[in-house]
């Protein structure tokens, strides 16, 4: 490998020795496809074609007059093709994957955005599939399942571990180090081993290449502060990148689960249990114990509750390039049903965070601010663990209807 | 040194043999029992394995076993005590196998010296290619330690020519693909395989994934020097009982 991809001290490429040359080989594709001065058109005309690109910048007029303080503008990654941001990363993979003549493409997920991505391209490209998912988020994210399996994927569940993201991600693994002659394993998020943070994001950047061209169309100024969630960190590099000025001020948002002193979250970047450690192919923080073991997660939101986080938004962190805020699930909730009576648009519970970070921010800005939420996807996907959250009764009457008929 | 204990002992055997062990797994008293047996069925060498909760390169029986051994309350400091009984009780070499994690957080330096002091031999840390363990090399040869590092199917001349230069004791070659404890063919290609990594190094070959049965271990005369077990011992183990350890050993060689 020419270059380890370390940002700062984080990153690196922590593979055992089966994967060297299949990692040689993508690093140098890649490469390749970076260089080539046809490929950035090649892949934004799929994704116009294909994905609805560009997606729009919503001024989000209401939810302004509400909080009565900077001026809010979402970024629709929502209207995607399979409803989030995780289609700009696979759509970039899959180009890379006919280039180098693999036939089959394996994948994590953990809210099922990423695999529901994953099985589309596949669809489209004619590759095999194959879709590792925690039996935990199989439950909560289930329509998200049925429309891989429809797409011809193979859903494989995770029962190991903590039978979460980091779990499918350690099987993906496993299945490729056998397969990877025919198979290429299409990360879902800026993390893992070298490449992986540096092409993801780089297919992300999309996302802050318009928000940047549209702000300036609109308002001719950038904003003050943009938004996004960060699980992994793939949509929040994507946002970020656009905005590299001094005067913007990046914020991430993390996921406080139960609160950050609970021990039941999943952030990395804002809380006390996290410290640095080397796990799944990467150095960066991880939630962990003392003996370096990987803690279990927990999130709302299938999507964030994962235990490490991109090697470059460590760096970000540690050098102040950004700032990383967490929101609580109670939190999320209220920001979603705000956002979905103000504006009638409904968030991934991802995405929610972003929003619920940013209307704590909102009131406290003057009028002249421009703030920018990266909405990552749309909620669709999580009708069920909303309807739970907010207790809808008639909800829970249907779903109960609907199975007495399939007892009948 | 490891490698003149390795080339001593395969003056009076054709092939040694290398077992593997999760401690904690199924509790720290089975697991020293199952040492007791194998030593005194005659295996050459022992991989203790600190469980690890991503074992990213092991099939499900080791992770299983990782996991179990977790749940039970495997900490890392009761793994040295562990190891530091059984170097003491047993005369063969004992190595440590984990995942870098481990190393990182304990300290890569304070790591070796632990083992040195210890009296362990070396280590094999799958997610720790050279490039990456500067540290862990300098830190593993301060302290007279040996550094394994693993040849696969697909790693070229050149590179195993540099993994050498990085390894002290012996070279751990992959017998195929894929993670631990699933099917090998002991075949041709295999034979292929393995006279290209004799070429490559001048240090010792251990054979490690899939090897199960007296055949495979009989296979691998004549084209290795030490035949290492380690998923099948523990699928014993979990169908026979702790005491079936030592007679699944004997019956290997
Ligand atoms: C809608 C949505 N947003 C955000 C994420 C988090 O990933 P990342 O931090 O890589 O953007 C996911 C992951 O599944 C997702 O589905």
């Amino acid at each position: 490998m020419i270059d380890r991809g370390y940002y700062g001290t984080f990153g690196g490429a922590f593979v055992p020795e089966i994967l060297t040359v299949t990692f040689d080989e993508l690093e140098a594709e890649f490469r390749k496809l970076k260089k080539d001065p046809g490929f950035w058109q090649e892949y934004s005309d799929l994704m116009a074609s294909y994905s609805c690109r560009p997606t729009p910048l919503t001024y989000a007029e209401n939810l302004t007059h509400y909080f009565q303080g900077a001026k809010i503008y979402i970024k629709r990654e929502d209207l995607n093709h399979t409803g989030a941001h995780k289609a700009n990363n696979v759509m970039g993979q899959g180009l890379l994957v006919k280039r180098m003549g693999k036939t089959r493409v394996i994948a994590e997920t953990g809210a099922g955005q990423h695999g529901v991505a994953t099985a589309t391209m596949a669809a489209k490209f004619g590759f095999d599939c194959t879709i590792y998912m925690g039996e935990v988020d199989v439950k909560r994210q289930r329509p998200n399942v049925f429309w891989m399996e429809q797409m011809g994927a193979t859903v494989v569940p995770v029962t190991d571990g903590t039978r979460i993201l980091k779990d499918a991600i350690n099987e993906a693994f496993r299945d490729w180090v056998s397969h990877m002659d025919t198979t290429h394993y299409v990360l879902g998020t800026a993390c893992g081993p070298h490449p992986f943070p540096e092409m993801v994001s780089y297919f992300q950047s999309i996302i802050g290449k318009e928000a940047r061209k549209q702000i300036l169309e609109t308002e001719s100024r950038l904003p003050t502060r943009v938004y996004a969630c960060v699980g992994g960190g793939s949509n929040a590099m994507g946002i970020f990148s656009g905005f590299p000025d001094d005067g913007v001020e990046c914020v991430g948002v993390e996921a406080a689960g139960h609160g950050l002193s609970s021990g039941k979250h999943a952030s990395r970047l804002c809380a006390d249990d996290a410290s640095v450690g080397v796990a799944q192919g990467y150095k960066t923080y991880f939630l962990q114990d003392s003996d370096g073991q990987m803690k279990e997660t927990h999130s709302i939101a299938a999507g964030l509750d994962y235990v490490g986080v991109s090697p470059i938004l460590s760096q970000m962190h540690d050098q102040g390039k950004a700032r990383f805020e967490a929101a609580t699930d109670v939190e999320v909730i209220e920001a979603l049903k705000l956002t979905m009576v103000k504006e009638g648009i409904i968030p991934a519970l991802e995405s929610a965070h972003a929003f619920a970070q940013a209307f704590k921010e909102a009131p406290t800005l003057s009028k002249d601010d421009i703030i920018i939420i990266n909405q990552s996807g749309r909620g669709d996907k999580d009708i069920f663990t909303i309807a739970d959250a907010i207790g809808d009764p008639s909800w829970k009457q249907f779903i109960m209807e609907k199975a007495g008929e399939y007892h009948a | 040194m490891l490698e003149n204990y390795i080339k001593e002992r395969l003056k009076s055997k054709e092939i040694l043999l290398m077992t593997h062990i999760v401690m904690g797994y199924p509790s720290f008293d089975d697991s020293m029992a199952m040492v007791e047996q194998m030593v005194e069925a005659g295996v050459d060498l022992m991989e203790l394995q600190i469980p690890f909760s991503e074992p990213m390169a092991d099939g499900p029986v080791i992770l299983g076993a990782n996991q179990k051994a977790l749940d039970r309350g495997a900490r890392v400091e009761r793994c040295f005590e562990f190891a530091q009984e059984a170097a003491a009780r047993f005369d063969i070499p004992f190595l440590f196998m984990t995942y870098y994690n481990i190393l990182f957080k304990y300290g890569v330096e304070n790591f070796a010296a632990r083992m040195a002091a210890i009296g362990l031999k070396g280590a094999i840390v799958p997610d720790l290619p050279p490039e990456e363990g500067k540290d862990y090399i300098a830190a593993m040869e301060k302290e007279g330690l040996c550094p394994i590092h693993i040849f696969s199917p697909t790693t070229t001349d050149q590179r195993m020519a540099y993994l050498s230069s990085q390894t002290q004791g012996f070279v751990y070659c992959m017998a195929r693909k894929g993670v631990t404890g699933k099917e090998t063919q002991f075949a041709s290609d295999l034979g292929e395989y393995l006279a290209r990594c004799r070429k490559m190094t001048e240090l010792p070959l251990a054979v490690g994934f899939g090897v199960k049965d007296r055949s495979d271990v009989e296979f691998l005369k004549g084209k290795a020097d030490i035949a290492v077990v380690g998923s099948q011992t523990i699928r014993v183990v979990d169908e026979e009982g702790i005491m079936a350890a030592g007679q699944f050993v004997k019956n290997l060689a």
